[in-house]
C-alpha cells in the first residue's frame, strides 16, 4: 500500500507539485491521470525516493520514505520515466543485475527471470542484446527488471507510452495480472481511455494538485457527465495535454 | 553476491564487449607511449651519430686567406664549401648549420704574429646544429692552440707557460643518470596511460548512463548511492592498472629497439623498475579514476564529458614539462604532490638512483590523500537529485 501525503516539490521558482494526497491499496489498480506537466513523474520520483519532497510524507506498507529511503525502495517495483537498458548486456543479463543489486540469491533470481519473461512473453528476445530493440522490447525488459524482486508495489511511469497496439494490450492484461497477484499498482497516463480500462480508482492531478480522487463510476456521477472524456475535461477545466 | 561486486562485475563484464573502450585500455593507452618512445629515441640518436662521424660540408669565407686552417678542418671532416654571399642569411634559413668568415686581414696579421679573427655564424637556439658547431669550434681552437705552441717553441719557449691552468673535467654523470636527462618524459607516458585506460569507463559509467537514461532505473534500487559509485570506480581501476601494467610491459622491451650503446647510456625497465613504477602509480590510478568520474558527472552527454575530459588530460603534463624546463633539486614535500611526486620518483629510478622508503611513503600518502579527496567530493556529486535527471 502506498499513501502519499500532501506533497510538495519546487523547482527553483516552478512549483511543480503543490499539495498531492491520495493513497493506492493492494489488489487495486490506481491511474495517476493528468496532462503532460502536471507533476506526474515528479509526484513518482518522491515516491521511489530518487527526489526529496520539500513537504509531505510517502509511506509504503507503513514505511516512512524520509526515514527509511532503502527499505521503500525494496518494497517497491519501479519502471521509471527513463527506461534505459544496458544494449551490452542482454535482456535476461539486464534482469538478472538488477536481482543481484536487489541482493537476491543466484537461483532465486533465476527463478523469478524465468518466470517473468514467460508473464512477458519476451522468451525469444531474452538471450539477444537489447541494442536494437524495439520500444515494446525495451519496456518489456524494464519491467521485467524492475519486478525481479517480487515487489509489493508497483509503480509504472507511463507505461504504454509509445507502444503499438499489440503491446498495449499485452501491457494491460499483465497489470490485471499484477493486480490479480494482490499487489498494489500505481501508474501515470494522460491517456483517459487507458486509465477508464484499467482503473479501480483514479487520481486526477492538475497544475501539482490533485482535483479528483475516485472510482471511475462516482467520478462520472460527480461530474454528471455520461463519458468519462467528458468528466476529465470538466475537471481539468480544458482538454489541453490529454490524449483520448 | 553483495551490491558493490554485482556492479563491479557487470561494468567490467559491459565494458569487455565494447571495442572501444578495448582498444584504449588494452592498445592505445599502453602502446601509444612505448612506441612514441622508441620512435623518438630512434630517430634523436641516429641523428646525433650521423653528424658525430661524417663529414661535413662548411661554407668558409675567404678560405683562400687561410689554407692550412682549412686544411686543418679537412683533417677532422670538415670540407670547405664555396662562400656563401650572406652568412647571416644563410643561417636563419638553415642553408647552412654554421659558415666560417675568415678576416680579410687574416695574412697581414698573421705573418705579423697578431691575432686574428675567424668568425663562427650559427644560431644556437637551433639545437639541430649544435653538434656542428661544437666540431668547428674545436677543430678552430685546436687548430690556434697548435699554432701558439709552434710560436713559443720557436721564441725558445715552453708552450706550457702559456697555460698556467688547464682545465680537466671530471663528469659525474652515469651512463644510467645520462640516459634519464633524455627520459624525462617518460612519465608523463605513464599518466598517460592510466588516465587513456580508465577514460571511456568513466565516461560510459557516469555520462553515459545518464545519456542512456539508465542511471534513473539504476539508482531505484535498493543500494546506497555510495556503493554504486564504489563499485564503478573499482571497475574503472581495473582497467586503468590493466593498461598501466601492460606499458610497463611493453616498456621493458624498450632497451631491445634503443642503439643505447651506441650512446654510452644504460636503460634499466626491468622488473625492478617496472614494480616501483606500479607502486608509485598506484594512487594515481584511484585519483584518475574519482577525478574522471567526478569530471564526467557533470557532463550531461558522452560527447560533453569527452570534451571535458580532454582539457583535463593536459593537466598531468604540466609535471613534466616543467621539470624539463626548470630543473629542480628535489625537496622532500614535493613527493607528497600527486602528480609531481611520480615524476620525481620515476625520473630517479631511470637515473638508477632509486627511491627512498621515506619518499615512497610521502609519494603514496600525498597521491592517496588526494585520491580520498576526489572520491569524496565525486560520492557527494553523486547523492544529488540532479544527477539522476536525465531529461
Amino acid at each position: 500500500m502506498i499513501e502519499v501525503k500532501d506533497l510538495h516539490k519546487a523547482f527553483g521558482d516552478v512549483k511543480a507539485v503543490g499539495g498531492v494526497s491520495f493513497t493506492a491499496r493492494d489488489g487495486e489498480i490506481t491511474g495517476l491521470l493528468g496532462p503532460n506537466g502536471a507533476g506526474k513523474t515528479t509526484t513518482l520520483r518522491m515516491l521511489y525516493t530518487l527526489m526529496k519532497p520539500d513537504a509531505g510524507q510517502v509511506l509504503v506498507d507503513g514505511i516512512d520514505a524520509a526515514a527509511d529511503p532503502v527499505a521503500v525502495r525494496r518494497r517497491l517495483g519501479v519502471l521509471p520515466d527513463a527506461r534505459g537498458l544496458y544494449k551490452r548486456l542482454t535482456a535476461a543479463e539486464n534482469i538478472t543485475y538488477f536481482g543481484r543489486l536487489q541482493g537476491m540469491q543466484d537461483a532465486e533470481i533465476e527463478r523469478r527471470r524465468e518466470a517473468l519473461i514467460d508473464a512477458l512473453e519476451m522468451r525469444d528476445i531474452a538471450g539477444r542484446r537489447t541494442e536494437g530493440f524495439s520500444q515494446g522490447q525495451r519496456v518489456k525488459t524494464a519491467i521485467a527488471r524492475a519486478l525481479v524482486h517480487d515487489p509489493r508495489n508497483v509503480l509504472l511511469d507511463e507505461p504504454t507510452n509509445g507502444l503499438d497496439v499489440m503491446a498495449t494490450r499485452a501491457m494491460r492484461r499483465f497489470m490485471h495480472q499484477l493486480k490479480a497477484e494482490g499487489r498494489c499498482v500505481l501508474f501515470s497516463s494522460h491517456i483517459m481511455q487507458e486509465v477508464a480500462a484499467l482503473c479501480d480508482r483514479i487520481v486526477v492531478i492538475a497544475h501539482g494538485t490533485v482535483v479528483a480522487d475516485e472510482t471511475p463510476a462516482a467520478l462520472l456521477a460527480q461530474t454528471g457527465e455520461a463519458t468519462l472524456e467528458d468528466a476529465f475535461v470538466k475537471i481539468i477545466g480544458t482538454d489541453e495535454g490529454l490524449a483520448a | 553476491m553483495n551490491a558493490f561486486s554485482a556492479v563491479y562485475w557487470k561494468e567490467v563484464r559491459e565494458n569487455l564487449r565494447d571495442r572501444r573502450t578495448l582498444v584504449n585500455a588494452l592498445l592505445t593507452g599502453p602502446l601509444l607511449g612505448p612506441v612514441l618512445f622508441i620512435m623518438l629515441m630512434n630517430v634523436m640518436v641516429n641523428r646525433e651519430l650521423a653528424r658525430a662521424d661524417q663529414p661535413i660540408d662548411v661554407p668558409v669565407i675567404g678560405a683562400e686567406l687561410a689554407p692550412n686552417l682549412v686544411n686543418a678542418l679537412k683533417g677532422a671532416g670538415i670540407d670547405a664549401e664555396p662562400a656563401v654571399a650572406d652568412p647571416e642569411r644563410a643561417v636563419h634559413d638553415m642553408d647552412a648549420d654554421i659558415v666560417i668568415r675568415i678576416a680579410p686581414d687574416y695574412v697581414k696579421a698573421w705573418n705579423k704574429g697578431q691575432p686574428v679573427q675567424v668568425e663562427l655564424v650559427y644560431d644556437s637556439s637551433r639545437r639541430d646544429a649544435n653538434t656542428a658547431v661544437a666540431r668547428v669550434r674545436n677543430v678552430v681552437e685546436s687548430y690556434a692552440k697548435r699554432e701558439g705552441a709552434m710560436r713559443l717553441i720557436a721564441r725558445g719557449l715552453s708552450p706550457a707557460t702559456a697555460w698556467p691552468v688547464t682545465v680537466a673535467d671530471r663528469d659525474q654523470a652515469t651512463s644510467q643518470s645520462r640516459s634519464a636527462l633524455m627520459f624525462s618524459f617518460l612519465p608523463y607516458f605513464f599518466v598517460l596511460t592510466v588516465f587513456m585506460g580508465g577514460m571511456y569507463l568513466a565516461i560510459d559509467l557516469t555520462a553515459g548512463e545518464r545519456e542512456r537514461q539508465s542511471l534513473e532505473p539504476l539508482f531505484v534500487n535498493p543500494v546506497a548511492r555510495w556503493k554504486l559509485l564504489a563499485g564503478k570506480l573499482a571497475a574503472i581501476c581495473t582497467f586503468s592498472l590493466i593498461s598501466l601494467l601492460l606499458s610497463v610491459l611493453a616498456f621493458s622491451t624498450a632497451p631491445w629497439f634503443i642503439p643505447t650503446e651506441k650512446l654510452g647510456i644504460a636503460l634499466d625497465f626491468g622488473v625492478h623498475f617496472g614494480a616501483r613504477v606500479l607502486l608509485l602509480m598506484l594512487p594515481l590510478i584511484a585519483l584518475l579514476a574519482a577525478l574522471q568520474s567526478l569530471v564526467s558527472a557533470f557532463a550531461k552527454s558522452y560527447r560533453e564529458a569527452q570534451t571535458y575530459l580532454s582539457i583535463l588530460m593536459i593537466i598531468p603534463i604540466l609535471p613534466s614539462a616543467l621539470l624539463s624546463v626548470i630543473p629542480v633539486r628535489p625537496e622532500p614535500w614535493m613527493y607528497a604532490v600527486p602528480l609531481l611526486g611520480q615524476n620525481l620518483g620515476i625520473v630517479q629510478l631511470m637515473r638508477g638512483d632509486g627511491v627512498t622508503g621515506q619518499e615512497v611513503l610521502l609519494c603514496l600518502a600525498g597521491g592517496f590523500a588526494a585520491a580520498a579527496l576526489a572520491i569524496i567530493a565525486t560520492a557527494v556529486m553523486y547523492r544529488s537529485e540532479r544527477l539522476a535527471i536525465s531529461g
